[in-house]
């Protein structure tokens, strides 16, 4: 459980979040609002990238803000970034081993193993010894879930990642990002605006207006709420 | 060459690619490459070539290691430092200073003066560690500078006792003694060759590392590096660490080619952007771009200079295509480095 209290990131006049206060179960959590919301300045709080005014982040138990930022990782934090960041110049094995060996102690010892699970879990066997250039946008959004499940994560925070990806693509990475919680035993945030993304995915959900929790609950009750409908998508259709 | 990147991944390369596709695809290519490239470095170059240009490839040999150490640096994780001349001529001093005070055998001293470049280029790299692009090579400019009237003030060693090891009477100046095994210049050449080529591989051997990955990861996004659990600012000062360690080395080798007395213009600031400007000409990325780089520094610049343009203008506009292709670079890689800052 990750539970969130009193949140507060400023930046100058700016009040990118406010005193946000919300308990993330485990499991698949989706975490949705309008542009500006506040949802990639709650991933960087988390990160360590920014650092907020006031509150606290406790995750299974561990207070998440009083760790470094690269620390975290080591703990069981991942994350991917709206704009892919898969390493051009490695090969899809070496992206994955680069996460794996700088967050887990374990060194050389589970590395191959570890890193051919995460490959396998994303469907990525096959272009493994491939640098990461020569692949298309597809792949290069699996890597970065491979690299988000290697190791023993904790916590997965997933920022858009399946911007860009046409439809039946991001279907398949819905599946795997729905299976993250048992087969990787961590649990995930999704961020998205692709609402039939989050729906598959995640059977609870939050939503952020201006910084605020708005809403929260089982994702189709909250996709139901008329607050939401109308701070989120300003009609009362759901597309 | 588009074959190439759309074909699935496996040990051999695919039969329907053109032949020289085939060949540098090839896993030996590179290794086969290096040793025809050593081999003629060694033997086909001093029997092909007389002493004036011995004494060019000399050079080449010695900047073909500070251009690597400073393309990797810059290609590797994205630091632009102009302070890799400065790491230069403290190897070169230090090596000098030892060289007459003891007994210690040439290559022992060589990691000496590494040694004592890695320290202090790790501290040039603490305070640089919070800026980039532009910003970095100003502050390490600053170093060079610095670098620069440290040596004016102290000199190079050349026989003397006390600290400075300076002699001031023309008569007792002395050069720096070579390994027993390399005394004539064509042998020195060949060790320094040697010594290049040592300094390559290990380059080449932590690049494939642990420590080359978390590079790779730092020069994409400094974010995503962080994210992923790098120590970012650990990395950046082992990239500095091992850069001043190449270049001091190679300050080390430059010692005892030089007769006598050594002269303090391979050290200053237009030599550390001199070196920047040929390491972009080179490419950065890999490793033969050093190699290249050097080359376009030495001999090539030597050839010009003598049998096509004849004339200094000419030379000063070889010169300034340099510094028109290194000041391109830097705007450029400060534009990408404002861009890849954390998105909000």
């Amino acid at each position: 459980m990750i539970d969130v209290e009193d949140l507060s990131v400023h930046f100058g006049g700016v009040v990118s979040l406010d005193q946000m206060t919300i308990q993330f179960p485990e499991g698949a959590c989706g975490l949705i609002g309008p542009n500006g919301a506040g949802k990639t300045t709650f991933f960087n709080v988390l990160s360590g990238f920014v650092t907020p005014r006031s509150g606290r982040v406790v995750a299974m138990g561990q207070d998440l803000l009083s760790m470094p930022d690269y620390k975290r990782a080591r703990w069981g934090l991942r994350r991917t970034f709206q704009t892919e960041q898969a390493i051009e110049k490695l090969t899809v094995f070496d992206n994955v081993a680069t996460v794996y060996e700088h967050s887990t102690r374990s060194g050389k010892a589970g590395r191959s193993a570890a890193v051919e699970a995460a490959l396998e879990f994303v469907g990525l066997t096959d272009v493994a010894q491939q640098t990461v250039r020569a692949l298309g946008a597809k792949e290069r959004r699996f890597i970065e879930v491979a690299r988000a499940v290697v190791g023993s994560p904790k916590l997965i925070l997933l920022d858009e990642p399946a911007a860009g990806l046409p439809d039946a693509e991001t279907a398949l990475l819905g599946g795997i990002i729905r299976s993250i919680p048992e087969r990787v035993g961590a649990t995930v945030i999704l961020v998205d605006h692709d609402m039939s993304l989050v729906q598959a995915c995640c059977d609870w959900t939050a939503v952020l207006d201006f910084g605020r929790l708005l809403a929260s609950g089982p994702t189709a009750e909250v996709l139901r709420d008329r607050n939401v409908m109308r701070a989120y998508l300003g009609t009362e259709e759901v597309a | 060459m588009t074959a190439v990147v759309s074909t699935p991944a496996s040990s051999a390369p695919p039969a329907h690619l053109p032949l020289l596709a085939r060949i540098t695809t090839n896993r030996l290519f590179e290794p086969v490459v290096v040793v025809v490239v050593l081999l003629v470095g060694l033997f086909a170059i001093p029997s092909f070539f007389d002493s004036y240009w011995i004494a060019n490839f000399t050079q080449l040999a010695v900047f073909s290691i500070v251009c690597a150490s400073a393309g990797l640096l810059y290609g590797r994780v994205g630091l632009v430092s102009l302070g890799q001349v400065a790491s230069y001529g403290i190897g070169c001093w230090v090596t000098m200073r030892l060289a007459f005070a003891t007994t210690l055998p040439y290559p022992v001293l060589l990691v000496i003066g590494g040694l004592v470049a890695a320290v202090i280029g790790v501290m040039i790299g603490l305070p640089a560690l919070r800026v980039s692009g532009l910003y970095l090579a100003l502050v390490t400019l600053m170093l060079a500078a610095g670098m620069e009237i440290v040596l004016e003030r102290t000199g190079f060693p050349n026989g003397g006792t006390g600290f400075k090891g300076v002699v001031t009477t023309i008569s007792d100046i002395k050069a720096t003694r070579r390994p027993s095994f390399a005394g004539t210049d064509v042998a020195y050449y060949r060790f320094i060759v040697v010594g290049a080529f040592v300094m390559f591989m290990l380059a080449s051997y932590v690049l494939s590392r642990k420590p080359g990955r978390a590079w790779a990861s730092i020069r994409q996004s400094e974010a995503a590096a962080l994210a992923a659990g790098i120590d970012v600012t650990r990395y950046k000062l082992w990239a500095f660490a091992l850069a001043a360690f190449m270049a001091g080395v190679a300050g080390g080798l430059y010692a005892g080619s030089v007769p006598k007395g050594m002269s303090i213009d391979a050290f200053n600031r237009q030599s550390a952007i001199f070196l920047i400007a040929v390491v972009i000409m080179g490419g950065i990325y890999s490793l033969w771009g050093g190699l290249l780089g050097a080359f376009f520094a030495t001999c090539l610049l030597k050839y010009l200079t003598q049998n096509v343009f004849g004339h200094q203008f000419w030379t000063r506009f070889a010169l300034s295509l340099f510094g028109f292709g290194l000041l391109a670079n830097l705007i450029q890689n400060t534009r990408i480095a404002e861009r890849k800052g954390v998105e909000a």
